[in-house]
């Protein structure tokens, strides 16, 4: 199992806002986890990135990579996993980016943090680019020179060029059009398949996550209330809190008619 | 939207019939050297009624909202309301208007001062128009609420304690407050859950009707014009693609953007084997393409449409579109619907049972 969760209880205070018994992602897979707002999907990638306390949070249970534990690495220890093995991407692209800085910039620094020479972090990030399907000339463009769509598919080339085994991807194209977003989810496919990542797909849209994901989980009030096949769980929800979020999924109805 | 001399044989022909409640003709609204809306023309009847308005970003349905309420400069065309041109409304019927045409946006929390009491933030609407003193807007701010299917006793509360769903009903039961008989909702849902927007449409749906509502529905999702609108037009570059009735617009296309966008939509149970892939990116406005804006993009594409800019024509009964090869893509979409239709059988116009979404 390349990422497995265990009795992770993250929380505030008194408050438990994450109780997750278990969900792992396997090599090559992509996993959903979907669920409304307040669920609890985003505390459990902060929780995966080591991040949980920066916003007050305590974090109890087991995250291991490849069979590692992850929560008791020290923070030095987590900044050689964290952005390098396990990326992340989030909804907004663009936060991801300075403003004033080229988009190339950006990529080339992380990349040289995590140890490579300036000419293997040029090499890695014109191969990265062509890998999610853009030029590497975009690289000596401006943030908001590029669309939405592109500036994630370059959040994305940062974690290939750095051959990270997980990606969290968190909302990544919710911010997006659709015809964007189809473009951004044949590119995590693509990661799948050919470079083997892992992928922790965070969504509230069903239909994407159908669209998508091998596994699903879905979330409710910190807890995972169904897992399994995603072609199974969103078909056949065993549960009735998927079964709802199902029936509130609007459906296009279409005539044949001239 | 429909042609003169072209009537649909539906119960909708009649209404369609009579003298449009909003008239938008060659609009065309520029910032700097962005044409935002360059020509674009549409006709909504009275309520209840709907017309959907979807594109992406940078399509310009956003600015066609704002321009149907005089909230920005046009630098052509004409925009008539009942018949009068808006831009030249002045004193008291300009106060009409802007009580007329209310608005409804993505995001409740631009319209609600935190520090006001819900109660307070909907009478003030009523007492602004002068249409209540202040105890009979207080009075009347419960009965909206009630109407928009909250507890009367969140007039007290402030808006953070209500959740999203719940303080997007507040701005409509504030746009509702001063009897609209036209409204603008951009993107009303697109902020919300899944569930809170199921409960959203399903209360569109229901105060169309009990309040004989027209409204112009802007949106990216075009599951939710397929619930809520008689009538769609799909805007690309701040142009008209295609327009008609939205079933069979969804379900036939005419434009090959609107066969893209229909099949970019991830819906349970599709296959994303049938889609039709855009290459590139959206054009800059600024620097529109030469002949058709779309066919940099376009997969149907022919030198014809590098040079010649397609004009919006009749291409079936009360469908436009703005192709070249419309027959052929219509003949294409008879053949492949793409992905397959959710519901022919319950295919009625929206208005009858398909405004009342599943809950």
């Amino acid at each position: 199992m390349r990422l497995a969760i265990t009795g992770l209880r993250v929380s505030f205070g008194t408050r438990l806002v994450v109780d997750v018994d278990e969900l792992h992602v396997g090599a090559a897979e992509i996993v959903g986890l979907a669920g409304e707002s307040g669920s609890g999907k985003s505390m459990t990638t902060l929780a995966v990135l080591g991040l949980a306390h920066t916003v007050g949070a305590t974090v109890r249970g087991s995250i291991t990579l490849d069979g590692a534990e992850l929560t008791t690495l020290s923070q030095r220890e987590l900044r050689e996993v964290r952005g390098r093995r396990i990326a992340a991407i989030f909804q907004s692209p663009a936060a991801a980016f300075s403003p004033v800085y080229r988009v190339g910039s950006v990529v080339h620094r992380a990349l040289r943090l995590h140890g490579m020479s300036k000419t293997e972090a040029t090499e890695a990030a014109s191969r990265a680019m062509r890998q999610v399907l853009l030029s590497p000339g975009l690289l000596d463009r401006y943030p908001s020179q590029l669309s939405g769509g592109q500036l994630q598919r370059v959040a994305i080339a940062i974690a290939l060029a750095l051959r990270a085994e997980v990606l969290l991807a968190d909302e990544p194209t919710s911010a997006l059009d659709v015809t964007v977003q189809a473009e951004v989810l044949e590119v995590l496919r693509e990661l799948r398949d050919s470079a083997g990542m892992s992928v922790l797909f965070i969504s509230h849209d069903l239909a994407v996550v159908a669209e998508l994901c091998d596994r699903v989980a879905i979330m409710r009030e910190g807890r995972i209330v169904e897992q399994g096949p995603a072609a199974r769980v969103l078909s056949a929800p065993a549960d009735s809190y998927t079964s709802d979020l199902l029936a509130a999924v609007p459906v296009i109805r279409a005539e044949a008619g001239p | 939207m429909t042609p003169a001399g072209e009537r649909q044989e539906s119960p909708a022909a009649e209404r369609q019939d009579r003298a449009p409640l909003l008239d938008i003709s060659e609009l065309a609204v520029r910032f700097g050297p962005v044409r935002a809306v360059d020509g674009v023309s549409l006709q909504l009847p009275p309520g209840p009624c709907g017309l959907g308005l979807v594109g992406e970003s940078g399509s310009g349905k956003t600015t066609i909202g704002r321009a149907a309420l005089r909230l920005v400069r046009t630098s052509g065309g004409v925009v008539r309301y009942e018949g009068k041109d808006i831009a030249g409304l002045r004193g008291r019927a300009l106060q009409d208007y802007r009580r007329a045409a209310q608005i409804v946006f993505q995001d409740p929390d631009g319209v609600l001062d935190p520090r006001m009491r819900i109660g307070a933030t909907i009478a003030e609407a009523l007492t602004a128009h002068r249409l209540a003193g202040h105890r009979e807007a207080a009075r009347q701010a419960g009965a909206l609420l009630a109407e928009v299917g909250l507890d009367p006793a969140f007039a007290a509360r402030y808006p953070h304690q209500l959740s999203g769903g719940q303080r997007q009903r507040v701005s409509i039961a504030r746009a509702l407050s001063v009897r609209p008989r036209l409204l603008v909702l951009d993107e009303p849902t697109s902020a919300l859950d899944v569930r809170a927007q199921a409960a959203i449409l399903a209360l569109v749906g229901r105060l169309r009707a009990q309040r004989n509502l027209a409204y112009l529905l802007i949106t990216h999702n075009l599951a939710i014009v397929s619930e809520l609108c008689e009538q769609t037009a799909v805007l690309y570059l701040g142009r008209v693609a295609e327009s008609g009735p939205t079933g069979t617009l969804l379900g036939r296309p005419a434009h090959p953007y609107t066969r893209a966008l229909r099949s970019a939509v991830p819906e349970l149970g599709s296959t994303p084997a049938a889609r039709v892939v855009l290459p590139g990116e959206p054009p800059d406005a600024a620097n529109p393409p030469a002949g058709c804006v779309f066919h940099p993009r376009c997969p149907l594409a022919v030198d014809r449409c590098r040079t010649e800019v397609p004009a919006l024509r009749s291409v079936a009964p009360g469908r436009l579109a703005a192709c070249h090869r419309a027959e052929e893509v219509l003949a294409i979409s008879s053949a492949s619907p793409g992905p397959a239709p959710a519901s022919t059988a319950e295919g009625s116009p929206p208005g009858s049972t398909a405004a009342a979404p599943p809950a």
